[in-house]
């Protein structure tokens, strides 16, 4: 159908089921089973996108995961999701992709005079960014930034919120096996046949590896597809096994916990698992490394293994003339595959003197090519490959016979890298094997290790460096039987299966390949081809003194873009090492850490989106405050309504309002947020008198007292009325954001330092929901509704009764945060709404009025009451706040005493509490504002700050609270507040308390 | 009490998978206590309920006891009759260290029942509900996406699911969310 699919051949594809799909704009056609970027090869797609920095036409080098180049934004709108990999994108009916980091178009890029210029001299070499754009400062963010910007980075975010779902999901395992290839195929049935629960997971469409595209596999009499298929089906077929595919391992993680991303069509359309598993099997397989020469980034320069890939899986030929690049016989494979696909195979390069194993002789006798001892020196092209120069090398020099072979494909193969980032992950060391040229897991060096002491993380077969099947499977079985064993499964030894394949001779290394003239110092030698980092950079880095393979890296971002060095790390390493003269593994390497791969984040969010991102906390009285104008404001989780404003009305208006309701008539506040902690037994007296500063035991059943709470380093952390119900039980009343802290706090006391205490707690914040009538008026209003004796004399402040109001059992307690007469009152949550819903209308009569937390904070401020949070900050103690009188000096010890004796806390010029009267009451001093010694001096000397700022209605004029040094002994003074440049206001260092210092109203 | 309201009055969701639905105001106590003394089991038998077993529901899910801690208990009855319970239950233990209060206006309750309701729990709590391990009886007291929960199994495999009351809104909608997606695989 098109220039690049074949005839015949593709595993996966469907030729009965096209698929119609979109790139750039233009309507093309695949088969179902095509990954976007098959059918964009089969397209005769070959040029996929501009580089990072250089903006150099790319194309794909890979097949799989580990793909640099072909990142596409596929979807539209606030579907569109940047940055997939093509290669891992099924093709689906109207899907549509975009290429990235081009501009204007794919075809004609103005970034690509990067590139021209680059050809003469380097413009973005190694620490170009730390070098070039430190001065001036300001040119970084008004010029370089947006420019660099513009030119760099991936796709962009998509636009509005994503439409899709996504969830997490939870789930258990004996075993989890990580890849379904040969390796993780066997280690599964190893371990299922024991009868060990086994969770396997792919992250392919389909199981089977690299099985499914070799030739010259069998295993177990059966052609390598076959097998794998007749594997995947029973274990399948298992009760005990569970198989997901397009399910990435993304992350270990302590313990045996794994984080999995599984891929959908449909919703969910991700779904993050967070598994924990007893024993893990890594069967991650290997990637090959590309070689290094000059201009290996052209389109058309391919890993010879994905090449097969194409043939393979997907019917594609990436071209029609062939060179292969190999310095190992596995590169071969792809030889004899494009042969046996009727493309014609030019050469078949290999650095090696000799190439006398099966492979290469089946090329020749399939009469290839075979040029030993040489190397692609070179490839040329503008947006495709044309040709490769060929030559001898020599001691890194080329030699002679040089040679210009046209082609538009080059396969190449540099060798293989275990897949080993999971095993690392949670800090599983690696050993460098010189034979084969690679890292491979090293467990006697160092293995994640589980809860039971044991090992528990296995490496299986390619990924644990061994890269021909038969000792593969054999190492595979071996480690499924072993994590079934420390899972608790035991059996008879498993028999690996038989195999049949190809010997292999051993490759050689082969790190740079010198270029000719000007090529020859590696400028265009691409070892990262996502951050287009070059040969050059790294030795660069290497003589500028970043000799550190973790040094050089940041310096150079080899490795740091989203594909995390798949294909450049090893390379980068073997060229810093040979630039330093020292060996690979002396040089180290790198730690992976997770995810394998990018995450999207719809997956991390999960179902915790839109309504449910933040869990909101929601009073009994929440409805009627939404459907009551109420405007709101965060406090802890909860969110309180801040004032109320009917018709439209200003805030401030609404606060002045609801502040005269109180002092005037009677408001009504929803206080249900506010903690309550039930301590109960035969010691709870004396536990709360080492809690709290003041003493709580002598209080008398049924009477209330105010109690500060502080930290063991003397600062006040929390505030409340403490009530005894009984004789031995208390009722803790905490700040509304201290109430899951407070009661923490006490279990963590009665558990681990006095566990001798016989004093139970119980949160019972949510048990009730709380109601504050304030005001003069407030007796009248609540005696409409109870037949409770409210009287001053028989139920005076600081008091606590319990009875029935609007038919709803309610505990009373008379206490005040206004300063005015005042109740609280405690009902069962469930009916907290009836009972708001009696008062409201039983005051109707007095106006009763709703206020918010604005009022509340105004009316407290009048009154000089504290309010933690805004007087403390962490660093303040009671005696700070002029709340000496509620710290006991009689108490042998309590939380925070021997803290408070120590010299610091008792120096006279701490910074303590007064109010402040602005001398010019037009203007309310600013919340947080400092005191300055001199408001005029250049850098003044501070010497307090304001805590709390309000216009207080009721007197008419502005008030402040505030620490300033020796405050409370300055009283009559006036100090400078240096507001802004050149603005200092004037404040008169005042009583804290404004309003009624008497307390007449308050015990009215 | 006909004007008791919970915080999600009357939900109910009926998903591909699992049902939700809000149970109304149920009866619930804390009690805290050794939970080894034989006075303990004695005054819970007095009462009508048996003592679980560590994370294990005694009982039938609107009526019975459920293992919190090594030293709580949450029992659960009709609304109506907790505060009573407390208090018999104090009485019971009365002369020992004990702790039993009403926490009915607490919590909300939901039932999940379905095919895919241990399914839909496990997108939220790191628990394994698969059946081998977590069967009628059970009870884990855990968190469901970033909050607090507790829930146990009936015989017939539906959940009791309890968050704290003013979660409840929250909880539903989470739960909601996920019965309208499918059931993960393995459950």
């Amino acid at each position: 159908m098109t220039a690049h699919r074949l005839n015949s051949g593709g595993r996966l594809i469907d030729r009965s089921k096209p698929v119609r799909f979109r790139f750039d704009g233009a309507e093309l056609q695949g088969f179902a089973g095509d990954t976007l970027a098959s059918a964009l090869l089969a397209n005769g797609k070959t040029l996929l996108g501009r580089s990072f920095k250089y903006h150099r036409p790319r194309g794909l080098v890979a097949a799989g995961v580990e793909e640099p180049n072909a990142l596409m934004t596929v979807g539209e709108g606030p579907r569109a999701t940047p940055n997939e990999r093509a290669t891992m994108v099924p093709l689906r009916d109207g899907l549509t992709a975009q290429s990235q980091n081009r501009w204007p178009s794919l075809e004609f890029d103005v970034g690509a005079i990067n590139a021209a210029i680059a050809s003469v001299a380097p413009v973005f070499p190694a620490g170009f960014y730390y070098k070039t754009f430190i001065f001036p400062r300001v040119a970084w963010k008004h010029l370089y930034e947006p420019v660099i910007r513009r030119a760099a980075g991936l796709g962009r975010a998509p636009e509005g919120p994503d439409p899709d779902a996504y969830e997490h999901s939870y789930a258990f395992a004996d075993i989890l096996v990580i890849g379904a290839g040969p390796a993780g195929l066997a280690a599964a049935r190893a371990a299922a046949e024991r009868g060990a629960r086994v969770l396997l997971v792919e992250q392919a469409p389909a199981p089977g590896g690299r099985l499914l595209v070799e030739a010259d596999v069998t295993v177990d009499g059966l052609p390598g597809a076959e097998w794998a298929a007749r594997e995947a089906a029973a274990l399948a077929a298992m009760a005990n096994v569970t198989i997901l595919t397009r399910t990435e391992g993304a992350g270990l993680y302590d313990h045996g916990y794994a984080l999995l991303e599984e891929r959908r069509d449909e919703a969910p359309v991700r779904r993050l698992w967070r598994v924990r598993a007893k024993r893990i099997v890594v069967a991650t397989g290997a990637i090959e490394r590309p070689l290094t020469f000059a201009n290996n980034d052209l389109p058309g320069v391919m890993l010879a293994g994905a090449v097969r890939d194409y043939l393979a899986l997907w019917g594609v030929a990436p071209g029609r003339e062939v060179v292969v690049f190999t310095n190992n016989d596995d590169g071969y494979r792809t030889a004899l595959a494009a042969h046996a696909a009727g493309l014609s195979v030019k050469a078949v390069v290999d650095p090696r003197a000799e190439a006398a194993g099966a492979l290469p002789e089946a090329a020749r006798a399939a009469g290839l090519r075979v040029m030993t001892g040489m190397v692609v020196a070179k490839a040329s092209g503008g947006k495709a490959l044309r040709s490769v120069l060929v030559a001898r090398a020599f001691e890194g020099r080329l030699g002679a016979g040089r040679e210009e072979i046209g082609c538009d494909l080059l396969a190449m193969s540099g060798g293989w890298s275990p897949a080993v980032h999971l095993f690392s992950h949670t800090g599983g060391k690696l050993r460098w094997d010189d034979d084969q040229a690679m890292f491979r897991p090293a467990p006697e060096r160092a293995a994640p290790i589980g809860p039971d002491g044991e090992v528990n993380t296995f490496v299986a077969g390619t990924a644990d460096g061994y890269l021909g099947t038969a000792e593969a499977l054999a190492d595979a079985v071996e480690d499924g039987a072993r994590a079934a064993a420390g899972a608790g499964f035991d059996g008879p030894a498993p028999t690996a299966p038989a195999v049949e394949e190809a010997g292999s001779e051993p490759l050689k290394p082969l790190w740079f390949s010198p270029g000719p003239g000007k090529y020859a110092h590696g400028t265009k030698h691409f070892l990262d081809y996502q951050n287009d980092v070059t040969a050059a950079d790294v030795e660069l880095a290497a003589r500028e003194g970043y000799e550190s393979v973790e040094h050089a890296k940041r310096y150079t971002t080899l490795g740091m873009a989203t594909d995390q060095g798949k294909l450049s790390n090893v390379n980068g390493l073997a060229v810093l090492a040979g630039t330093l003269g020292a060996q690979i593994p002396a040089v180290g390497t790198t730690t992976f850490r997770p995810p394998w791969t990018p995450l999207s984040f719809g997956a991390v969010v999960g179902l915790e989106a839109g309504e449910r991102f933040k869990p909101v906390r929601r009073t009994p009285i929440q409805d009627w405050h939404e459907a009551n104008h109420a405007e709101f404001e965060p406090v802890g989780d909860w969110r309180r309504p801040f004032c109320y404003r009917p018709g439209g009305e200003g805030r401030e208006a609404a606060v002045k309002r609801e502040v005269m309701a109180v002092r005037n008539g009677v408001g009504i506040l929803d206080a249900s947020t506010l903690g309550k902690i039930l301590v109960k037994g035969p010691d709870a007296g004396r536990f709360l008198d080492m809690l709290y500063t003041n003493v709580m035991s002598s209080l008398k059943p049924g009477a209330c007292r105010y109690g500060l709470m502080c930290n063991e380093n003397g600062f006040l952390f929390d505030d409340g009325v403490v009530a005894r119900l009984s004789e031995d039980e208390f009722l803790c009343h905490t700040t509304t954001g201290g109430a899951d802290r407070v009661h923490g706090w006490m279990e963590e006391w009665l558990q681990t330092e006095w566990p001798e205490l016989k004093v139970y707690v119980a949160n019972l914040t949510e048990q009730f929901a709380q109601i504050a009538v304030a005001g003069p008026k407030a007796r009248e209003v609540l005696a409409a509704l109870t037949d409770m004796e409210l009287s001053a004399e028989a139920f005076p402040f600081l008091r606590l009764k319990e009875g029935e109001m609007a038919g709803v059992p309610v505990r009373v307690f008379r206490i005040s945060f206004s300063g005015e007469l005042s109740y609280e009152i405690a009902a069962p949550a469930h009916r907290g709404r009836a009972l708001w819903d009696a008062l409201l209308k039983a005051g109707a009569a007095h106006g009763i009025t709703p206020y918010g937390t604005e009022a509340l904070h105004v009316l407290r401020a009048e009154k000089g009451y504290i309010m933690i949070g805004d007087e403390t900050d962490g660093t303040v103690t009671p005696q700070d706040l002029g709340l000496s009188w509620a710290v006991s000096k009689k108490k042998a010890d309590f939380i925070g005493k021997r803290a408070q004796e120590r010299s610091f806390l008792t120096a006279p010029d701490r910074w303590r509490l007064v109010g402040l009267e602005v001398l010019d009451p037009s203007k309310r001093l600013p919340d947080g504002a400092y005191a300055a010694a001199d408001g005029a001096a250049e850098r003044p000397e501070l010497i307090g700050r304001v805590t709390s700022s309000y216009m207080s209605p009721t007197l008419g004029r502005p008030i402040a609270l505030g620490l300033v040094r020796h405050g409370p002994e300055r009283m009559g003074e006036v100090i400078d507040f240096p507001v802004a440049k050149g603005e200092v206001m004037k404040a008169r260092i005042v009583d804290p308390v404004f309003y009624d210092r008497e307390g007449v109203r308050l015990n009215g | 009490m006909a004007d008791a309201m919970t915080a999600t009055p009357a939900a109910r969701f009926a998903g591909g998978a699992a049902t939700i639905s809000d149970l109304g105001p149920v009866g619930m106590v804390t009690l805290r206590a050794d939970l080894a003394d034989p006075a303990v089991a004695e005054a819970l038998s007095a009462q009508g309920f048996a003592l679980p077993g560590l994370r294990r529901f005694a009982g039938a899910p609107g009526s019975g006891a459920g293992w919190f801690s090594p030293d709580e208990l949450l029992l659960v009855t009709e609304y109506g009759r907790a505060p009573g319970l407390a208090t018999a239950l104090s009485e019971g233990l009365a002369g020992r260290h004990a702790l039993a209060v009403n926490v009915s206006d607490a919590r909300a309750m939901f039932r999940i029942e379905g095919r895919g309701a241990r399914g839909l729990i496990a997108k939220g709590a790191p628990v394994d509900l698969s059946p081998a391990a977590f069967g009628p009886g059970d009870l884990r007291r855990t968190r469901l996406g970033q909050v607090a929960c507790a829930f146990w199994m009936g015989e017939d495999e539906a959940f009791s699911l309890v968050c704290f009351r003013s979660l409840g809104a929250h909880v539903f909608a989470w739960l909601r969310a996920g019965a309208a997606l499918p059931t993960p695989p393995g459950f």
